[in-house]
Formats: C-alpha cells, structure tokens, sequence
C-alpha cells in the first residue's frame, strides 16, 4: 500500500514535470517517405527535409536562403584555393561524441566516395585538413568561389561514429545496398531520431543540448518532437488535415486549396520553390531500352526531342493539372539562381501539326513507341503531369507508355540509367547556376559531380568546355559563359522544360513556421501556439 | 428448343420470378450493367482508353445537368478529360470479367473438392474440410491479398502486370473455394446413401463417373444459389483491391480504381469522379445480390 502511494506521489510529481517543459508534438504529413537516412547517400530533397533536422552543415541557410552559421562560426578564402572554417566549440554528436576538426575532414571526404550522391557539392575540394583541433582549412583544386554555398548542403558526421558502424562510405541506394546509416543517424542537429520505421512513421526528438537554441531566429521555437508520416493518398493527407490527426501537411494537393483555406483553423501559405520540373531524355544509348523502334534511338535525333516538346500543350497543365500553381518555363532553373537570363527563358511552340511535321521528316511518320518512367510521390502532381503528357504525345502518334512508381523505386531504376524518358524536378540548393549544368548537363567523366544526375547521358564537348570556365572562372567571364550553355540547352533540347514548382504549405493556425523556397520545413524555427 | 423454352416459362421458377418486382427489377438493372460492359467498346460515348482522343481542355467537367456541363459528357468528366460515363462501361467490362472468371473458378475448385470430400468421406473428408476450416478463419479478402502480395514480390514488375488480371482471378478465388466446398459435400453427403447411387456402385460405375453424372446433377442446386451470392462478393473483392490499388493494372482500371483515382478529388468538390463509378458499382453488386436471393428461396421446396 505505501509503495501504491509512493508510486502515485511520484507520478504525479513527474506530471506537473512535463507541465513545465510542455510537450508541443508537430504531427507531419507528406506523400513520400526518406528512401534512406544516410546523409550522403541520396541528393533528394524528400530525404534532406528529415535529415536537415538531425544534421547540422557548417553552413547553414537562414529563412531567405543566405549563408549563416552553422558549425563554423565564420569562414574566410585565406587564399585563392583555400578556405578556412573556425569551428563551434562544445558541439556534441547525439551521442555524445565531442565535434572536431577531424569529423568534417572524415565528411568531405565520405562524401567524395564513389557511392556518394552529394560530390557535387565537393567537385572542387582537392582535400580538407585539420588546423587546429577546431580550425579546418578545404583546399580547392581550383579557387572555387561558391564552395560556401555547397558546403551547405553537406551534413557533417562523426568519425567515431561511422568507423564504429562500417559507414565510412554513403550506401550504395543504387545497388538497394542496406548499411547502418539506411535507419540510424547521429548528427548535432536540432533534433535527435528517436525511431523510425520505413514508410510508416519517423520520430525524432528535440535535442536540448543544441547549439543554436539561443540564437534569435530559434528563441521562439518550441517544438519538442516532430512525428512524421508519410501519406500518399492526396484524400487520406488532407483528411488527416482536416481532422487534427496531423498538424503539417508540406504538400497539400492542389485540387483541395480553395476548401483548405476556407477551413477553420487551417492556414495555407503559398510561395515559389527552387525547382523546376522537365522530362530528361536519354541521348547517349544506339537503340532504347523501351521502345519498338529497333537500331537507332529516335531521342538522339534532335527533329524528334523538338516534337515531343512542340507537342505538349504547357497551359493545359499550368491551367488545369497544376491548376495555376506553377511558373510556365523553358529552361531549368528558375529566376532566384544566380545565371537566370531571361532572354533564354524562351519555349518552344505547343505545335501539333509541327511535332508532326518534324516526326515524319525524322523518319516516324507513324510515331513509336516509349516509355516514360515517373515518380507518383515526389513532386506535386507528377503522376497527373505525366498522365497529360503521355496523352499530348499520342495525339502526334507517339505511343508512351506510362511507368509511373513511388520515389524509391523510381530514383533506384533511373540511377541505374535504366531509363529511356523521365520526369525530374531540380531543385537548386546553392542558388547557381553551375549546380544545374554540372549535374545535369555535363558529360560523365569521373570527375567530381560531373553528370552525376545526367541520366540521359547529354555530352556536348562545348557544353562541358562552358561548365568548365564556371567552375574555374569568375566574373563577366563566367557569366557569359552560363549565357552561352543557357542557349546551347535551349537549343539541343537535352530535357523538355515544363514548369517551377508553386510549393503551398498547410497548417494548423497555430503552428508558426518559415515558408521556405527550398520546401524545407526547418522546425528548429518552428513554434506551436 | 421451343419446348424447352415453353418449359422454362411454365416453371415454378418463372412464376415466382415474375410475381416479384424486386426480383424483375434487379434482373433488368443487372441486364443493362451486363450488357452495357459487354458492348462498352460499340456504344460508350468515348474510348477512354485511346489517349490521342483525350484533351487536358475537357478535364474536370462536371455532369451535364450541372451549370458548366456539356452534352458530349453526360456524367462529367475526370482529371485527364476522360468521360466517366464511359470509363464506367470499360470499368464495369474488368469488374465483370474478374467476378464471373473468379466465381466460375472457386466454384469448379470447391464443387470438385466438395463432391470428394463428400463421396470419398474418411480421411480424405477430413483433411480438405480441415483445411476449408483454416481458410474460412481468414477474411477472404486477406486471402486474396496475401496472393497478390507473394505473385508481386515472386514476379518482376514487368511480367507481374502482363499477368496481374489473371492473378487477380485467381487471388480471388481461392479465396472463395471452402463456401462451394461445404455446400457440395453437405448435398454429397446426402445424395451418395440414396438408392439410385448404391445401384450404379452395385452395377460396377467408376466412382469418378459416379460422382460426375449421379451426384452432381442433383447438388447443383445450392451450388447455383452460392455462385450468384458469390458473385456480388467477387466483385466487391475485386473492387476493394483495386481501391487499395494491389488490384488490376492500372492500365485496365475497374471500376474500383475509378474510385480510388476519384477519392483524390471528393473534397475538392469534384464528387462526380468518384461517385458515378460508386454508384455503378453498388447498382451491379446489389441487383446480383438480390437475384441470388430470390434464386435461393425460389429453390427451396419448404418456402414455397
């Protein structure tokens, strides 16, 4: 009987504890989940808005996207190819691990395995070596003016950590290898993975020991834990909205935003995302994987990529697909990256009768067949998108085929460059240019990042050559040279261009978060009324 | 011909039949369902299935008595332009085919294993009633689900979707044999003690021919009543697994994945997507419900 009474004294004890340090939960919805949780594993930004919250970079973003401190507190170019970060002292891993100098040499150099997918943003860096034990210097092949823009997309682990638990290189998600970092992470980040079960729910915690809870922009910030759950059904999302069983939804769907903001208690907040949304094709292979037309590849011929792009009616999607939530383009970055040139923001005609003019003379008067290979859970209205396509393409006699499929099959099959024709969106973290080209555009030749998203295998020598003098040079000389590789895209139609992304956020009234460009939700900015 | 015709309307079944408006109604809405899949590819208004007919213009028209309604697309259109009254027809053309072909394959597995089990008796009775005992723990739908889910991972993706309306068929009806199989056995049962059977044994019949020319005849009957219940449940089941999207490719969309494709757009005031194809499909199952029902108390001797 007294060990009852104990028992209740103590738990009513704890209660009024936890009344003090309130538990504000952020309940989070979006249609798809992580398809790993290694930090260098997968350049995708569906795996990045879980991992963001758990690993810190040395350069953060603030909430217009500019450079901040993260775990270098400052950082100079001491010399044409150096740079030097003077690191946060007292930064400590979730688990315990004391941060250094030597954790983000480990990083960059984990980062520039062969199975990593972030070495476009280390393409420069010949290697980083520790100074001090809180002093590092990245020396550069070339002198890289960017590099603190692409340092911020690398999230830093522990040496200790990795050594410990064979992860010293990034899971090969291609290969659908499985390693520790597939489910485990240990970062400095504000908030800590308390579990986690792949497609079914991710928890993570508020990490109190967090550096950067005394800085202004996370004063506020109260939120203790953010459960996120993946829900694909666009209803079933919107629903769990509707009825407080999530607080978050990052991807609303479009049809339902008139009713969401008329919704008590609901609000909507809209804006431009970093992103643009194209349909890459494959240039390089003799004859196509999916297709009926045998020895040749009716892609690599450019009459045939300009009919397929005359032929897709853009304000028909903007209009009723996207239901105006998009931004029409022809090319594949939009205006907030540095190297937009709206001159060379020019599409192509929707055109039928041209498409099929330039078919027959390419020599398919009758059209053939393709298939089109598309995410259904990655970026807003993919499948639909496709869907449309895939019609405005067989009314010039083009027969696609649609493979639409979840992300994590999706990203795995077109990695593999087991792809004839995909929709992709690119999303631009270092707000330039370059980050576009090299990824997307430039040949595959080993180097560092080179091509390293380029699954249609695109080579243009004076392409390479233009990308070339944007990594290498600056000023006019740079500029003039992204003008140039802008209307060389234009003109060799590697991708047909479609759209950027409107990316509209929907909340309950009372949680406060930044809207962000880069469709990051940052809740250590995050506040729940 | 003509006298079998004659005896048909002279029947008892005839008469109960038409002294019940339920029944006639259910028969003629099950007629039109019936008959406007079957000649959905000559009379629907479109073909929602050739992609160069559709226009991303037509999308999201609303029925034709609404204000934004046209004509050309009586029950409104869904988020590709494609006509839903027709997706309805081509939609309802794969339900059926699943349902009868699941039904018509349940009943020959469980209808043989039910006239062995019966006529055999001993441990060969035991063992497949045991097994039918197992099997009607599980919902029949979670039968139907493990299938799909071992062929999908068993197969690559490619041949799974050449094959999946045959795996459909059969996840479906293996996971209604046991009714069959119990109604037959129980009629077997009966039927193998009565005279007319110990005369073929006596005269020497093979046990085989026995069971399919003496037996079977007369536990047909039940069997009749089951399969027309049954079919209703297969369409339903097909249904489900569509609207869970495990179902038939999405390239041959029933009318279960028109309203799973639909459900996106209910709250967004689109409700003709979704509810047409709702509607189509409780109109088809109800009407073949009701007609097994009928059919199960006209063949019964103590109601009449």
């Amino acid at each position: 009987m007294r060990k009852l009474l104990m028992a209740a004294a103590l738990a009513a004890g704890l209660g009024a504890g936890w009344v003090g340090a309130e538990a504000r939960t952020v309940r989070w919805a979006a249609s798809g989940d992580p398809n790993t949780m290694d930090p260098h594993s997968q350049n995708v930004g569906t795996v990045t808005m879980v991992l963001q919250q758990i690993y810190d970079p040395l350069i953060s973003r603030d909430q217009n996207l500019g450079l901040a401190p993260g775990l270098a507190t400052r950082w100079e170019q001491v010399e044409p190819n150096r740079w030097r970060f003077w690191l946060r002292d007292g930064v400590k891993f979730h688990e315990g691990q004391a941060f250094t100098a030597d954790d983000v040499v480990f990083t960059v150099v984990r980062a520039q395995q062969q199975t990593s997918n972030y070495a476009i943003y280390v393409d420069t860096i010949d290697r980083a070596v520790q100074v001090e034990p809180l002093v590092v210097d990245i020396i550069t092949r070339v002198p890289d003016p960017i590099l603190p823009n692409k340092i911020a997309s690398i999230l830093i682990m522990s040496r200790a950590w990795a050594e410990q638990h064979n992860a010293t290189r990034p899971q090969n998600t291609r290969a659908r290898e499985e390693m520790f970092t597939t489910r485990n992470t240990n970062g400095t980040g504000a908030f800590r993975l308390q579990s986690r079960e792949p497609d079914v729910r991710t928890v993570m915690a508020r990490n109190n020991d967090w550096w950067g809870w005394s800085q202004p922009a996370s004063r506020e910030a109260n939120v203790t834990e953010i459960v996120y759950r993946p829900i694909s059904s666009d209803a079933t999302r919107i629903a769990a909205l509707l009825s407080g069983e999530v607080d978050f939804v990052l991807d609303p769907p479009l049809q339902d935003l008139n009713r969401l903001r008329q919704a008590q208690g609901i609000r909507v907040v809209e804006g431009p995302e970093v992103r643009t949304i194209f349909i890459a094709m494959d240039v390089f292979r003799d004859e196509l994987l999916y297709s009926d037309v045998r020895g040749r590849n009716p892609l690599k011929d450019l009459r045939v990529r300009q009919a397929l792009y005359h032929a897709i009616d853009i304000n028909a999607i903007h209009r009723t697909t996207m239901r105006g939530q998009s931004v029409v383009t022809g090319t594949f970055f939009p205006p907030q990256v540095n190297g937009y040139t709206q001159s060379e923001d020019v599409r192509l005609p929707y055109d039928q009768a041209r498409a099929r003019a330039l078919l027959a003379e390419a020599g398919y008067p009758n059209g053939f067949e393709i298939t089109l290979d598309c995410p259904n859970n990655r970026y807003i209205n993919d499948e639909q998108i496709c869907q449309a396509i895939v019609a405005m393409w067989a009314r010039v006699g083009v027969r696609a085929r649609l493979n639409s499929m979840p992300l994590a099959p999706f990203f795995a099959k077109i990695q593999r460059d087991d792809t004839s024709i995909y929709l992709l969106g690119w999303g631009v973290p270092t707000l330039d240019a370059l980050y576009s080209f090299q990824s997307l555009l430039r040949s595959r030749d080993g180097g560092q990042g080179n091509g390293i998203w380029n699954y249609g295998r695109y080579s243009n020598p004076r392409m390479d050559a233009l990308i070339d003098i944007m990594v290498n040079q600056s000023g006019e000389a740079r500029n003039a040279a992204i003008r140039e590789a802008l209307r060389i895209y234009r003109e060799d139609v590697p991708h047909i261009p479609l759209h950027h992304q409107m990316i509209p956020w929907a909340m309950r009234a009372n949680l406060q978060i930044p809207h962000m460009a880069n469709n990051q939700p940052y809740f250590r900015w995050a506040r729940v009324n | 011909m003509a006298a079998a015709v004659k005896r048909f309307f002279d029947s008892d079944l005839w008469w109960s039949f038409t002294r019940s408006p339920v029944t006639v109604l259910s028969a003629i809405v099950a007629l039109v369902c019936i008959l406007g899949a079957l000649f959905a590819p000559w009379i629907a208004p479109h073909n929602p299935f050739d992609l160069a007919s559709l226009n991303l213009i037509d999308a999201f028209k609303p029925p034709a008595w609404e204000e934004e309604g046209v004509a050309e697309y009586v029950l409104g259109t869904d988020d590709q332009g494609r006509d839903v009254l027709s997706a309805i027809m081509y939609g309802a053309r794969v339900s059926l085919i699943v349902g009868i072909s699941a039904t018509l394959f349940a009943t020959f597995v469980g209808v043989s294993l039910g006239l062995l089990a019966g006529y055999a008796g001993g441990h060969v009775d035991s063992v497949l009633m045991r097994i039918c005992d197992v099997q009607l723990t599980f919902p029949s739908i979670l039968v139907a689900l493990l299938v799909d889910g071992i062929t999908r991972a068993a197969l690559p993706r490619e041949v799974h979707d050449q094959i999946a309306l045959f795996v459909v068929i059969f996840a479906i009806g293996i996971s209604e044999w046991p009714k069959f199989a119990r109604t037959v056995r129980g009629s077997t049962l009966v039927e193998r003690n009565k005279e007319y059977v110990q005369a073929a044994r006596v005269i020497g019949v093979p046990s085989a021919r026995i069971m399919v020319s003496h037996v079977l005849p007369n536990v047909v009957g039940p069997v009749l009543v089951v399969a027309t219940l049954n079919l209703g449940l297969a369409i339903l089941s097909e249904a489900t697994l569509s609207f869970l999207g495990v179902g038939v490719p999405p390239t041959q969309p029933s009318l279960g994945t028109l309203i799973r494709i639909g459900n996106d757009f209910l709250f967004s005031g689109e409700w003709w997507i979704t509810i047409f194809p709702g509607i189509a499909l409780i109109a088809m199952v109800l009407s073949v419900n009701l007609l097994g029902d009928w059919l199960r108390d006209a063949l019964n001797p103590k109601l009449r």
